[in-house]
């Protein structure tokens, strides 16, 4: 049934289409593209720091324009689509339901992606992913600032419609013999991660309106200029912020489920504490917004109440991570593609929240606030989580979508490859912002150990970038020409695994 | 579901709080204890703009780029900006605040031995934020200059 290539359409057919599982091919080929175009941003970022000195990019300005481009890239075209294509893959299929809820609003909601990702690209703005006031309103160069304030509006309202769709679609659309205690772990992932959705965005949406408004200069809510407050827009920020980095890693958790019990061929350790863990994580992270605002000079009493805040959410990841080591403990694990990356992406999930466990105790974050710690704190879930979870679960949904088996050890020399690169950028860059090198910076003077390190992370960028180009020749390649997959089990796992796409009742 | 003993993972969740705890009380103590201010430290006024630091000693005396302390002594910097956020740093001190328009943000150091430190801008701020540089220069005592 989700076979998209093996009976060839013409695009046009697909691209009119608001069935659930076209509009998860197309959410899929937007995110890839996506991929590739801020990865590269990422590469031409790591050249120039590879030495002090201009190195190939020309001037900061373009360097600053490129590092907001690639946040902004991954984050919203990369990552929260392609979650959206494993959602409107799989989501209607776990709950037994012919499509979404609202196919059209489905399909509306995809088509925002393209326009948005234009104005971003189009624009090249330079005020970093989180456009902070004032220099957001008094400083930053028009009409980029003004093309990324619309896109980001247009990809939150995409978010938010995409969002009402997976809440109707797994509540009121899930077959009546189903109790929602059953709906599969991943489908759980996108109900929780929507319903942040809901309560999250629409801060950030009206905070951009007012940041539009006071670059016009018609309001000054957040201009200290006209008598406004820039840390309010801070907090309106890091409301919709904080808990929409838990958006990010939730489905891809949810994809780890998935991936996690039938490579161990053994049901889950604990189906209900995965439940219980994604609705605590939903709700604890609205606690901690504060937690990126430590250096703002904010009370003593306010930056306890964000570190307390913080720290609750840490059982609940650290759950996620006991369930799947518990599955794997005693299972028969199959180290295909799929598996190693969810292995890995559950190691480097871990590491991740160690270091934010510091950044979140107080004396420590002054230490690493704002320094290149920080970018090594979040791209180890942002890449190390997200991506490896994502791309794992890409292998494990390629048999399914293209009926062909890619290139099994082509699959492992990426995984290797990249698992490699990411431990030399992201933990080199953990060290260096202990070492006192601040973020967004597009030169640095000539300080030894700095050098040292910016060249070990660029040639950690430089093993992940080779490694790119080998997965989208294998993903090409085998989509067209790859051996035929067995569709009932192309894992060879043994038939009592069951797959999505033939699933009746969830894991029992 | 259900039909296995789930205590491993109660215990784990167990030692998960603990350690949680554990880190809270002690960041909360630590931090406190930094923050207090001793009530004989000199006032230091710093300003931020694009891109260059510059200071104010309580005497009057105004610097730029470059802030001449004395080892042994306390100082409160009362931070701020002229322009955009930025953020005032000396790292070797672990002082870290921002530098906001309309606001002042206080913090405190007390230099402990003589030497040169870097001082730099930790918050985006444009073109130049990656050259906002200066140097803290912490002399002797009795030195006059
Ligand atoms: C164990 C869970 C986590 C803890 C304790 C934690 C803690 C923190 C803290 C305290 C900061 C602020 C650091 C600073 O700016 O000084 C931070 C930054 C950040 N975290 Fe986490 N975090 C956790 C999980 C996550 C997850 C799951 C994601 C993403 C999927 C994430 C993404 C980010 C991002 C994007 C930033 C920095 C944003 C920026 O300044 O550009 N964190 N984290
Ligand atoms: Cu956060
Ligand atoms: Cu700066």
């Amino acid at each position: 049934m989700v076979l998209e290539f093996q009976k060839p359409r013409p695009i046009w057919q697909i691209m009119f289409s608001s069935h659930h599982t076209d509009v998860g091919l197309l959410y899929l080929i937007t995110s890839l593209a996506f991929l590739f175009m801020g990865g590269a941003l990422a590469l031409a970022l790591r050249a120039e720091l590879f030495l002090p000195g201009s190195q190939i990019i020309g001037d900061s300005m373009t360097y600053n324009r490129m590092f907001t481009v690639h946040g902004t890239t991954l984050i919203f075209l990369f990552i929260i689509p392609f979650a959206s294509a494993v959602g409107n893959y799989f989501v209607p299929i776990m709950v037994r339901y012919k499509d979404m809820a609202y196919p059209k609003l489905n399909a509306i909601a995809f088509w925002m992606i393209p326009p948005a990702g234009a104005l971003v690209w189009l624009g090249f703005a330079d005020f970093t992913w989180y456009a902070t006031p004032p220099y957001s309103i008094i400083a930053a160069p028009g009409p980029a600032a003004d093309m990324w304030i619309f896109g980001l509006k247009i990809l939150g309202i995409s978010s938010v419609l995409g969002a009402i769709n997976f809440i109707i679609t797994i509540l009121k659309c899930k077959h009546p013999d189903m109790s929602l205690g059953q709906v599969p772990l991943l489908a759980w992932s996108f109900l929780s991660s929507s319903l942040i959705i809901i309560v999250a965005i629409p801060t950030f949406a009206a905070a951009l309106l007012m940041l539009l408004t006071d670059r016009l200069g018609v309001s000054g809510f957040f201009n200290p200029a006209m008598g406004g407050d820039p840390i309010a827009y801070q907090h309106l920020f890091w409301f919709t912020f904080h808990p929409e980095v838990y958006v990010l890693v939730i489905p891809a958790i949810g994809m780890m489920y998935e991936i996690i019990p039938r490579f161990s061929r053994r049901p889950i350790f604990s189906h209900n504490s995965g439940v219980f863990a994604f609705v605590l994580l939903s709700m604890v992270s609205f606690s901690s917004w504060a937690h990126h605002m430590q250096a703002t000079g904010m009370s003593f009493t306010e930056k306890t109440v964000f570190m307390v805040g913080t720290l609750a959410a840490v059982p609940a990841s650290a759950m996620h991570v006991f369930n799947f080591v518990a599955t794997m403990w005693n299972g028969r694990i199959k180290f295909a593609t799929p598996m190693i990356w969810a292995v890995g992406g559950i190691a480097l999930f871990f590491s991740a929240g160690a270091g934010g466990v510091v950044n979140a105790a107080m004396p420590l974050d002054f230490q690493t606030h704002d320094s290149y710690w920080v970018v090594g704190h979040f791209h180890l879930f942002v890449m190390g989580t997200i991506a490896f979870g994502s791309i794992g679960y890409l292998y494990y949904m390629f048999p399914y979508v293209t009926g062909r088996m890619y290139n099994e050890r082509m699959g492992q020399v990426h995984f290797v490859m990249s698992f490699i690169g990411t431990v030399l950028v992201f933990f080199t860059q953990h060290v260096l912002g202990l070492y006192g090198m601040p973020r967004r910076i597009y030169d640095y003077p000539p300080i030894p150990e700095w050098i040292t390190m910016n060249q070990i992370a660029t040639v950690g960028a430089m093993i992940i970038g080779v490694s790119m180009v080998i997965f989208l020749i294998n993903m090409i390649y085998s989509a067209g020409k790859g051996k035929e997959a067995d569709t009932h089990d192309p894992f060879n796992l043994g038939g009592k695994y069951y797959y999505p796409f033939e699933a009746k009742t969830p894991h029992h | 579901m259900g039909h296995h003993s789930n205590w491993p993972e109660w215990v784990y969740v167990g030692v998960v709080i603990a350690l949680m705890c554990w880190v809270g009380g002690e960041a909360w103590n630590a931090e406190r204890l930094i923050e207090h201010i001793p009530a004989d430290a000199e006032i230091i006024k710093v300003t931020g703009q694009q891109w260059f630091w510059s200071f104010e000693h309580e005497d009057g005396t105004k610097e730029i780029g470059v802030l001449h302390v004395k080892v042994g002594k306390a100082y409160k910097f009362e931070v701020t900006s002229k322009d955009v956020n930025h953020s005032f740093n000396i790292h070797d001190y672990v002082v870290l605040m921002d530098a906001i328009h309309g606001r002042i943000n206080t913090v405190w150091f007390a230099p402990m031995e003589v030497g040169e430190h870097a001082i730099q801008c930790k918050e985006y701020c444009g073109l130049i934020h990656y050259n906002m540089r200066g140097k803290l220069i912490v002399e002797e005592a009795d030195s006059t200059s």
